[in-house]
């Protein structure tokens, strides 16, 4: 009998191998798919103009990336500004829609469940956002925060919303009081971890994290980071982490791909990405990573000017006639770079 | 600078320094009683340095910033000390002097670009009205610098943004077009605040190489504001590290990395990620203990720091910290560094 692992549906031989991702490894007599599977995926937004409001053009925001994440695993969504990273989270949790592609939770197409508050997808993939102020209503107690997601999904008594609550603000480090205060009453770090707290209501399985660190301070940065990874730990959590601090992707995340106009320009693990990066555009960003020993100063701009020459010299090499990204092709076990 | 020894050199150093900072301390007035936000601070910047000012939120950075171009509200502000820049100090001038220095011989890059640009101006014409202050140039000559400076700061099509207004930008692009502005004069000092903070690595290593090509190009003083480490390495000679108005730890760049002493500043060291080779993503980050504490809530006498290391007993702390000189030039504000270990 051919089980899902990450599913726990039985389905049936005929079943389980309709829309089964390629990826989807046999192991053992069991198909073992990915937690996410993200296949092809566009995401155009329409440019309206003129007097009637007709679509002129498209932004090609997300333009074809492919990727899965494994069960407890964190993947790193790297590039920079405007290159399509917080589009592709919204995506996955349906706050956009995709123009094509495809994305599988579980080893199910969730494509039909976008738009559609209550599914049961919506319950196993959550989001935390980069500003938890403007995220969190501010009119609303932290209890009413928290506790939202809870009814949208489950009939619970307020005694059991109320204790249910408590035991997220305890997972969050919050003591039980905090549940009757308004969001401007706490720190941007008790603010950002009252995000995680509603992201960990539904007890997802995935949560996309757009930036969750980047508008806090270096102490409450560590804490935070801690603390996902021991969450993580505990509940066996998956991450799509969207940064643009490669030091903080570097302690975060096992596997990374590196963004650049909606595509992937390579793909690999921390250590391919670090150590051996490939694309003249991965090199460039590695290289411009700041030093933390003053000592180092001169090689570092050597190595940089090096690389930026590299760059001016070859980037036809690495990119089409029409200025976009290259399909990726494997250069390694679980590294890909995007090369003609 | 803060020693009996340094004050010896004084008369002689005062023509040298740029910016001569002495006891400031800068008061916002709450629920009627004023609250040091700068307590005490002193520095000095001289011609062709880079000088980091480092610290988390709320330590006083932007208040010092602001203190020096004598931008606070004057209503509800005190400022106290002296601020010399050039021989002149810029809390006694008048207005008028005032704003003749203010763009022109001191820069400033803001943290928060939307307070700084006009929004009923086109970009190009807010640069080129900054490059008029200092120098006479054609129409033609304005618009080739403004272009110049546009791409200088990473804008990808500078001729398009040269049209646009502040509000069709991205918060990045409006950040780069500031900063275009703040440098388009050449100021013999420029005071950056968090310059690259929303910025990615690429366009951040882009403007700190503008930021280096300009002092060494006009032998600027530059104060950089900043709390990422990695661009305090890359760029400052001076360090000064704040926490709550006061700064606790300064030396040159080299000295605190090699050598941090400050139970603060090791704190913050600790808790960079993916900073070693050898960040596997295994090592737990070093957190500080504890929140930093507000204006009203700061208690001012003793070492500021020991609520956040509580482990470390009192008597280690001194009642009235001072500074104490360890290397020339390498000053820690109290006593608790000798004995401080992380717990
Ligand atoms: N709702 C929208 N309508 C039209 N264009 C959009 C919309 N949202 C994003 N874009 C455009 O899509 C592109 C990708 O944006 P996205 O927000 O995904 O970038 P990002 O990688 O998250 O950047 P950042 O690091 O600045 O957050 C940008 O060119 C952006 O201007
Ligand atoms: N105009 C003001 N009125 C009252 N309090 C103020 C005012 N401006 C700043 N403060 C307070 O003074 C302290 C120092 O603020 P400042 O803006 O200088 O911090 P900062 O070090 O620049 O922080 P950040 O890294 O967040 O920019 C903070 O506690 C802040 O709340
Ligand atoms: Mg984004
Ligand atoms: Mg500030």
């Amino acid at each position: 009998m051919i089980k899902f692992v990450c599913s726990r549906r039985k389905i049936s031989r005929k079943d389980a191998y309709r829309g089964v991702p390629e990826s989807a490894q046999i192991e053992k007599g069991e198909v073992r798919v990915p937690l996410l599977e993200v296949k092809d995926l566009k995401v155009h937004y329409p440019i309206r103009g003129g007097i009637l409001g007709r679509t002129q053009d498209y932004v090609k925001a997300v333009d074809g990336i492919a990727f899965s994440i494994e069960k407890g695993e964190t993947f790193g969504l790297v590039g920079e500004s405007g290159s399509g990273k917080s589009t592709t989270g919204k995506a996955i949790v349906g706050l956009v829609r995709s123009t094509q592609g495809q994305i599988f939770f579980e080893g199910e197409d969730i494509t039909k469940y976008i738009g559609k508050n209550r599914s049961p997808y919506r319950r196993g993939v959550q989001m935390i956002f980069q500003d938890a102020y403007s995220s969190l209503n501010p009119k609303k107690r932290v209890l009413d925060i928290i506790g939202e997601p809870l009814r949208n999904f489950e009939k619970l008594t307020s005694g059991e919303e109320r204790k249910r609550v408590d035991e997220l603000l305890d997972i969050v480090g919050l003591s039980p009081e905090t549940a009757v205060k308004y969001p401007y009453e706490f720190s941007g770090g008790q603010r950002q971890r009252i995000g995680i707290a509603r992201a960990m209501a539904l007890k997802p399985k995935l949560i996309i994290a757009d930036e969750p660190v980047s508008a806090l301070d270096l102490s409450v940065q560590a804490q935070i980071l801690n603390f996902m990874k021991d969450i993580q730990q505990h509940f066996k959590l998956a991450y799509l982490f969207v940064s643009h601090d490669l030091g903080v992707v570097k302690h975060m995340c096992t596997n990374i791909a590196i963004m650049h106009k909606g595509r992937f320009v390579e793909q690999g693990s921390r250590e391919q990405i670090y150590n051996n990066p490939v694309h003249i555009y991965t090199k460039r960003l590695i290289a411009a990573i700041p030093d933390m020993d003053p000592v180092n100063r001169r090689k570092t701009e050597r190595f940089r000017d090096k690389v930026a020459a590299d760059y001016e010299q070859r980037y036809r090499e690495y990119y089409n006639s029409e200025n976009s990204v290259y399909d990726l092709k494997k250069i390694g076990d679980s590294h890909y770079v995007a090369l003609p | 600078m803060m020693g009996d020894k340094n004050l010896r050199g004084w008369v002689v150093m005062i023509n040298k320094e740029l910016l001569q900072i002495s006891n400031l301390v800068t008061s916002f007035r709450i629920n009627g009683e004023y609250y040091a936000a700068v307590d005490g601070v002193s520095l000095s910047v001289r011609e062709n340095e880079v000088f980091a000012i480092v610290g988390e939120s709320g330590c006083g950075k932007s208040a010092l910033a602001l203190s020096i171009m004598n931008l606070h509200n004057k209503i509800n502000t005190k400022i106290e000390g002296n601020i010399y820049f050039k021989n002149k100090d810029l809390l006694t001038l008048r207005l008028s002097e005032l704003n003749s220095i203010r763009g022109r011989d001191i820069g400033m890059i803001f943290q928060d670009p939307l307070t700084a640009l006009n929004p009923l101006m086109k970009i190009g014409a807010q640069i080129e009205e900054s490059l008029s202050f200092h120098m006479s140039l054609s129409r033609e000559e304005k618009q080739d610098r403004a272009m110049e400076l546009l791409e200088g700061v990473g804008i990808p099509s500078p001729a398009l943004t040269y049209e646009q207004f502040p509000h069709e930008l991205s918060g990045g692009m409006r950040q780069r077009a500031m900063i275009a502005i703040a440098l388009a004069c050449k100021p013999s000092l420029v005071i950056a605040d968090e310059p690259t903070t929303a910025l990615d690595v690429t366009i951040q290593a882009q403007i700190l190489e503008l930021l280096k090509k300009l002092q060494k190009e006009m032998k600027s003083g530059i104060i950089l504001i900043t709390h990422d480490l990695g661009v305090v390495a890359e760029m400052a000679d001076k360090v000064a590290v704040m926490y709550a108005g006061q700064i606790v730890e300064t030396a040159d760049v080299y000295e605190i990395f090699a050598n941090p002493l400050h139970p603060y500043t090791r704190s913050l060291l600790a808790s960079v990620p993916g900073v070693s080779p050898a960040d596997s993503g295994k090592e737990r980050l070093h957190v500080i203990r504890g929140m930093v504490p507000s204006l009203l809530k700061l208690n001012r006498k003793g070492c500021r720091f020991s609520p956040r290391i509580p482990w470390i007993p009192l008597s280690f702390h001194e009642e009235e910290p001072r500074y104490h000189e360890v290397k020339p030039g390498h000053f820690v504000l109290c006593s608790c560094y000798k004995n401080f270990k992380f717990k």
